[in-house]
Parts: C-alpha cells; structure tokens; sequence
C-alpha cells in the first residue's frame, strides 16, 4: 500500500467520527425540521455514486482502446464503488422523500435517471462475476455505454415534471448549512479515494497470483 | 491483513459515535435546545426521526458491509499469495 | 466494398433463417404468448386498460427481440462461423451491420404481426396512423437493436451469456422504451399532437444515430481476443 494510505484512514476516520457533530448542531431547516439532515449523508453519497461512475466510465474507455490492466482494474473498483454509494443514495432518498415530499418514490428524473445509472453498474458487477473469461472488454464496453445512454435516459425521462430541487441550490445555502456539508462531502471523498486503493489492492493481489500460477505452470 | 482491520476499527468507531449522534439529538423534546419556537415545524403527522436514524443507519451499515467484505476477500487472497510464494520458494531449494 | 460486405452477411443470415425459420416462429410464438399473458392479466370485464395497448406492444417488442438476439448469436456460436466470419477479411464495422439489418428485419417482421393483434386484443387504433406509427416502430426497433446486436456478439464468448443479455440490454435500452411507448401512446390519443411525436421520434433517431454510431467505432476493439 501507498504511504499516504494510513495517514488518510486515521484523518478520514476523524472527520468521519465529526461530522455527526456539526451535522447535529447545524439549525433545522424551517420547512423540512429534523428530516433535511439526511442531506448531509444523501447529497455528499449522490455526488461520489456520480464520481465512481464517472471514474468507471472514463477508465473503461482508456482500457477498452489502450489496454492497460491498472485501468480496467480501477474501472472495477469504481462500479463497486458506485453500487455502494448507489444504493445509500437510493435508500436514504425515499427516507427524506416520505417525509418531505409525502410519498417514498416519485418517477422525476433524477430519481430514475440515478436508477438506471445504479442498475447498469450492478450489470457490470455481474458481467465481471459470471461473464467468464473475457469479461473485462464487455464490461468496459458496457461502461462506455452506460455512459452514452446518460443523456437519453435524463432528457426522455424529463418529460414527466420533476419535482426534485435543482442543484443552483448548493451555492447559495447559508454558511450553517453548508459548513456541515461541505465538511461530510470531504469525508466521503476522502472515504471514497480509500475504499478506491484498497479495491484497487485487492485486483493488484489477484493479478500476482495469476502470474505465480502462470509461472508455476510454465 | 493489520491494514484492513486498522481500517475496519476505525470505521466502526465513527459509525458508533454516528448512530449514538443522531439518536441523542433525535427524541423531539431535544428539539427545543436547538431551534427558536418560532422556527419549529409545523405538527406532522409523521414523526421524522425514525426516518432520519434509519437513513444514518443505512449509511454506516452500508458501509461497514463494504468494508467488511473487501477485508475478508483481501485476507483471503493475501493468504493464498503467501501460500503460493512459499510453495515456489519449497519448489526451487527442493 | 463496405456494402458488398454489408449485404453479404444479411444475405447469408437471410437464407440460413428462410431455410428452417427457427428463429422466426420460435420468436413470433413467444411474443403473441407475452401478449397474451398481459391480456389475460390486464383485460378485466371485457374492457382493456386505458392505453396500454402501447406499452404491451413495447414489451412483446423487447422480449421477441431479446430471444431473437440470443437464437441468432447462439446459431453462430454452436457452428463456430462467427469465428470464420471475423477471420474472414472483411471490415469489422461491415460485419456488425449486415447483422444489425438482419435482426431488424426479422422484428420488423414479427411487428407487422403483433401490431394488429394488440389492435385487435386491446381494442386500441393503432392502424389509424400508419406512416407515424412506422416511423416510430422503426427507429426504435434499430435503437433497440443496434445495443442489442452488439451486446450478442459480445456476450457469445462469455459463460452464461443467455441470462446476461437481457439483464445487460435493458438498462440501457431505457430510452427507447420510453421513448416508444410515450410516442405510440400519443397515437392511440383522439386527437394527435404532432408536436410530441416530433419530440420523440427526434430523440429515438438520435439515440439511433449514436449508438450505431457507438457500436461501429467499439465493435473492433470489442471483437478482438
């Protein structure tokens, strides 16, 4: 592992351990009240299921036309990582949204846009686990569309009204607000880059036992 | 595997002290210390806090679960290597 | 040479299908049986859902479709010839095409079919608009089709390929469905607005028009070991 690896687990872990106690003495928001503090976990989780997506895809198109194995690997590790970020983002969604908006799931268009994004990752995990020899270029290409498909899916998904509150209004939170969030959004990141090299690590070892096998054969 | 488990340690003890966070702030008779009268929500028919400790739940759950599974696959395969490595090493002197 | 190619491989899957019609009827009996099951489910008292005729008609669509992907690839694979297809000195990109051809003319065949049937089980006017429902069902059967295509080919080398496709091609063919069921639902409305169908069909043309052009540009590094 990296130097920096511990250091960032211990900081991570801290900012980790304090962000619940500047998320418990921001003020209520005075429409929403107790509820609008799931924002500091759902917003900060939405925006890392969107950097692992991006990350996958990204790696996936360097890997499909360079083939660089350190890039499928890190293609692998972020679809993981946006399945778990994914599903925190869809399961305390609908907890905020029965309180705020009554109903638990509602067909707007983040809400099935991040959907079908967090389904097409769960493809690729399961491509990469039952997909056999081979899988690595089919999943990179499944990446790469996944990718391309993001901006159907959002426009023909438009067309029924949303009702989820656009991202203008992150600028202009007051300080209260925003301190706290900014602060868990940094402790995810940081979680986010950890969980990332240690994926990664766990490919590297699997790649070195292949090779000893290889060797062992020849 | 030392690195994992540092990890794993350290994550279970913010999730701890997450969870124990958010239920302590959670009753609504807390509510008071916080928020001016004039600030607080209208009477709804639906307590919120269960709502917002399931999802703080979820999310250190979700997490732990992950990090979990990573540790043990990565154990598990470190073993292997180990393994692996001694047996060439036995193969060669041998 | 690039259409020589082209028409090669549609012609040869041409007569390969027209000699035992597996495919054809196998997959033209499995969408009239999904139509089926969703009239027997949603048909209460004689009287059919208020525009559902579009969306069943999507759904047999995707289904056949799926089938017909995995019996046309899984033909390839047990004979070995998409090997010697790819050996052969064509142009990859030319390959992908004469494929896509085939599969969409073998579901625009099966549409010409399960149209009137959910016309006729659903009670739906789905004929009263030819040329605009044509349209539609084009462009988004070549949408549906130009993902699907290359996911097949694909997955022909990857171990349990047959449940993997669909969970693959569904996802992303999202638009399309929407996009397909939405416009054909503004058809069976009483009076059509135009407007919407131009909404969609731009959007089914484009989603055709980038990912064909998507597969043409990966269907080389993808195909090769």
């Amino acid at each position: 592992m990296p130097k920096w690896f511990i250091p960032l687990a211990i900081l991570c872990g801290l900012m980790c351990a304090t962000a619940p106690i500047l998320v418990a003495q921001a003020p209520y928001e005075s429409t929403m009240g107790l509820v609008q503090k799931v924002f500091y976990v759902h917003l900060p989780s939405a925006w890392m299921f969107l950097l692992a997506a991006i990350v996958c895809g990204i790696a996936s198109v360097r890997y499909l036309f360079g083939g660089d194995s350190r890039q499928d690997r890190l293609a692998w590790a972020a679809a993981e990582l946006a399945v778990l970020f994914g599903v925190v983002t869809l399961v305390t969604g609908p907890l905020w949204a029965r309180k705020a908006w009554g109903v638990w799931w509602q067909w707007d268009v983040r809400l099935t846009a991040s959907l079908m994004g967090w389904m097409v990752a769960v493809a690729y995990l399961l491509l990469r686990k039952y997909g056999g020899p081979g899988s690595d270029k089919l999943a990179a290409g499944l990446a790469l569309f996944g990718m391309a498909n993001v901006p159907f899916v959002y426009i023909s998904v438009n067309y029924w009204r949303t009702i989820h509150p656009t991202t203008n209004v992150v600028p202009t939170l007051p300080t209260s607000f925003g301190v706290p969030l900014w602060f868990s959004a940094a402790a995810f990141l940081l979680l986010f880059v950890l969980l990332l090299r240690l994926r990664m690590r766990l490919e590297e070892q699997r790649a070195r036992i292949d090779a000893l096998y290889l060797s062992m054969d020849t | 595997m030392k690195l994992a488990r540092l990890v794993l340690v350290v994550l279970v003890t913010c999730g701890a002290s997450r969870v124990v966070l958010v239920a302590q702030q959670s009753p609504p008779q807390q509510q008071d210390e916080f928020v001016p009268i004039d600030q607080l929500p209208p009477q709804d028919q639906l307590p919120a806090a269960p709502l917002l400790v399931a999802a703080y739940a979820f999310v250190v759950l979700a997490l732990f679960v992950y990090v979990v599974s990573v540790a043990r696959r990565l154990t598990s395969v470190q073993r292997e290597l180990e393994r692996l490595e001694a047996d060439i090493k036995r193969g060669s002197s041998g | 040479m690039f259409g020589r190619i082209v028409w090669l491989v549609l012609r040869k899957d041409f007569m390969i299908e027209v000699r035992s019609l597996e495919t054809a009827y196998t997959m033209l009996f499995f969408a009239i049986s999904c139509v089926l099951v969703f009239a027997f489910a949603l048909v209460q008292e004689g009287r059919a859902p208020e525009g559902g005729a579009a969306g069943i008609l999507w759904i047999a669509i995707a289904f056949a479709g799926t089938l017909a992907l995995g019996r046309t690839f899984e033909r390839e694979r047990q004979a070995e010839t998409l090997r010697a297809l790819l050996l052969a000195p064509a142009a990859r990109p030319a390959v992908y095409l004469g494929k896509l051809l085939g599969i969409v003319a073998l579901l625009s065949a099966a549409e010409t079919v399960l149209v009137p049937l959910v016309a006729l089980l659903f009670q739906a006017p789905l004929l009263a608009h030819p040329i605009w429902l044509a349209l539609i069902l084009l462009t988004g059967t070549v949408g549906f089709a130009a993902v699907g295509t290359l996911f097949a080919a694909m997955l022909i080398r990857a171990r349990s390929r047959d449940v993997l496709l669909p969970v693959l091609l569904y996802p992303i063919t999202v638009p399309v469905i929407i996009a397909g069921v939405r416009a054909t639902s503004v058809l069976l409305e009483p009076d059509v607005n135009t407007g919407f169908l131009q909404v969609w069909l731009a959007l089914l043309v484009c989603f055709d028009v980038v990912f064909v052009t998507l597969a043409l540009w990966t269907f080389e590094p993808l195909m090769t070991d």
